[in-house]
């Protein structure tokens, strides 16, 4: 005789247990599991909001896109601005599985309700901005998602480990770009040196606050929806991202940056978290101008769906 | 009110290559079946990670709760003898 299903109110304490044995086992968490309220509403926002940087993260090197370079250089940036998007999709799906819907999530994002990283509402003000946000915006966000390939819940991880999968391209093609410039003019070395010094802080700030200012990552950590803490993660970078610099012959722009030879890491200068709150509060450089061509993305291209609904309709009623 | 609203959920299917099955990889809403095939297409394979492209529609699905784990799975639980391992044999009798 089959035993009854666990009811939700009456047996929580039990279910509870069975969701933190499950995450303590490092076992998935799967859609129809029961879960706490706080996990998923953490995991909503989480996803969404990464879902949304993926979608704003088409604008700044979208700019660039009838002005590259070269064939070969417009290819490639296409390809790249197309698997942002398509990275969004797969984490609006994942976010769908909690029961969110993605519609409304995109209202959310242009009502100003949910957030969305920092580091795209900054310009991109020559090609070398290309080359440097997927050398470093990239390696950043690589840095953050590697570990999130084991967040407790399924839906979540595998779509990061296909993000990571493609995200190892993005990178790749950055920093050819930027050797490719460091091998020519003064002008082009310049160019260079002048994006690595506007986007060294805001990667850096990407991690987000100090740990002694990020109040909800324990309890994330204990979930297992956040495995490092923010400042172990942006150590990470740092240490990574040095000896690349090194090789590409730019200069970070840290007078505080140096080995510890104790550590064999890296100590950095101060960051200015009150840039970090202005920028996410909606005071940067490009807030608004993202924001705006989101929401006309909505609403001009919104005939093009009523379109589809209505050749499926038709299509629909004849066979 | 988007226009999107109201489209169905369709689950994703994709075969790797030939030989092998198709394996879920995702979601997506389309307006019609031949519609999300091609919107498949290009968000799970733009790399050729497939040769072969099955969509469901997700209500279309029926699928086994996980309330009723135990006592669903529970009939093979007990029956080790359907593996390999359970027989002893010595190791020294070759191919086996």
């Amino acid at each position: 005789m089959p035993a009854p299903p666990l009811d939700p109110v009456v047996d929580e304490a039990r279910l509870q247990e069975l969701f933190d044995a499950t995450v303590a086992a490092e076992r998935r968490i799967e859609p129809r599991d029961w879960m706490p309220e706080g996990y998923r509403r953490t995991l909503v926002r989480q996803i969404a909001q990464h879902a949304h940087s993926e979608i704003i993260g088409m604008q700044p090197e979208g700019d660039w896109l009838l002005r590259a370079p070269s064939l070969r250089r417009k290819a490639v940036l296409l390809a790249k601005v197309q698997d942002e998007a398509g990275h969004g999709m797969y984490l609006y799906s994942a976010a769908e599985t909690l029961g969110a819907d993605r519609t409304d999530l995109t209202d959310r994002l242009i009502d100003g309700r949910q957030k969305y990283s920092s580091i795209f509402n900054y310009p991109t003000l020559t090609f070398a901005d290309v080359g440097v946000i997927g050398w470093l915006v990239d390696g950043a966000a690589i840095c953050n998602q590697v570990p999130l390939c084991r967040s407790s819940y399924g839906p979540y991880a595998r779509a990061m480990i296909r993000v990571c999968k493609e995200e190892s391209f993005h990178q790749r093609q950055g920093y050819e770009l930027l050797l490719t410039m460091m091998g020519g003019t003064d002008e082009q070395r310049a160019m260079v040196q002048d994006a690595v010094d506007r986007w060294w802080w805001p990667s850096l700030m990407m991690f987000g606050p100090p740990d002694t200012d990020s109040p909800n990552s324990a309890q994330s950590m204990a979930w297992g929806i956040k495995r490092h803490s923010n400042d172990e993660l942006r150590q990470r970078f740092v240490d990574m991202t040095v000896p690349q610099a090194e090789f590409l012959g730019v200069r970070l722009p840290d007078p505080d940056l140096a080995l510890d030879p104790e550590t064999g890491r890296h100590r950095f200068g101060p960051i200015d978290w009150d840039e970090l709150k202005r920028v996410i509060s909606g005071d940067g450089p490009c807030n608004a101008e993202r924001i705006a061509r989101r929401r006309a993305a909505r609403d001009d291209n919104a005939w093009a769906l009523e379109a589809a609904s209505a050749y499926a309709q038709k299509h629909g009623a004849r066979s | 009110m988007s226009a999107r609203a109201g489209w169905p959920l369709y689950e994703v299917f994709v075969r790797g290559k030939r030989g092998l099955n198709h394996v879920h990889v995702g979601s997506l809403h389309a307006p019609d079946d031949e519609m999300a095939v091609h919107a498949a297409r290009d968000v799970y394979t733009r790399r050729n990670e497939g040769v072969s492209i099955w969509v469901v529609r997700a209500d279309a699905i029926t699928a086994s709760s996980p309330d009723e784990k135990d006592p669903m799975f529970a009939p093979s639980g007990d029956k080790v003898y359907r593996h390999p391992t359970f027989y002893d044999i010595p190791a020294d009798v070759p191919h086996i």
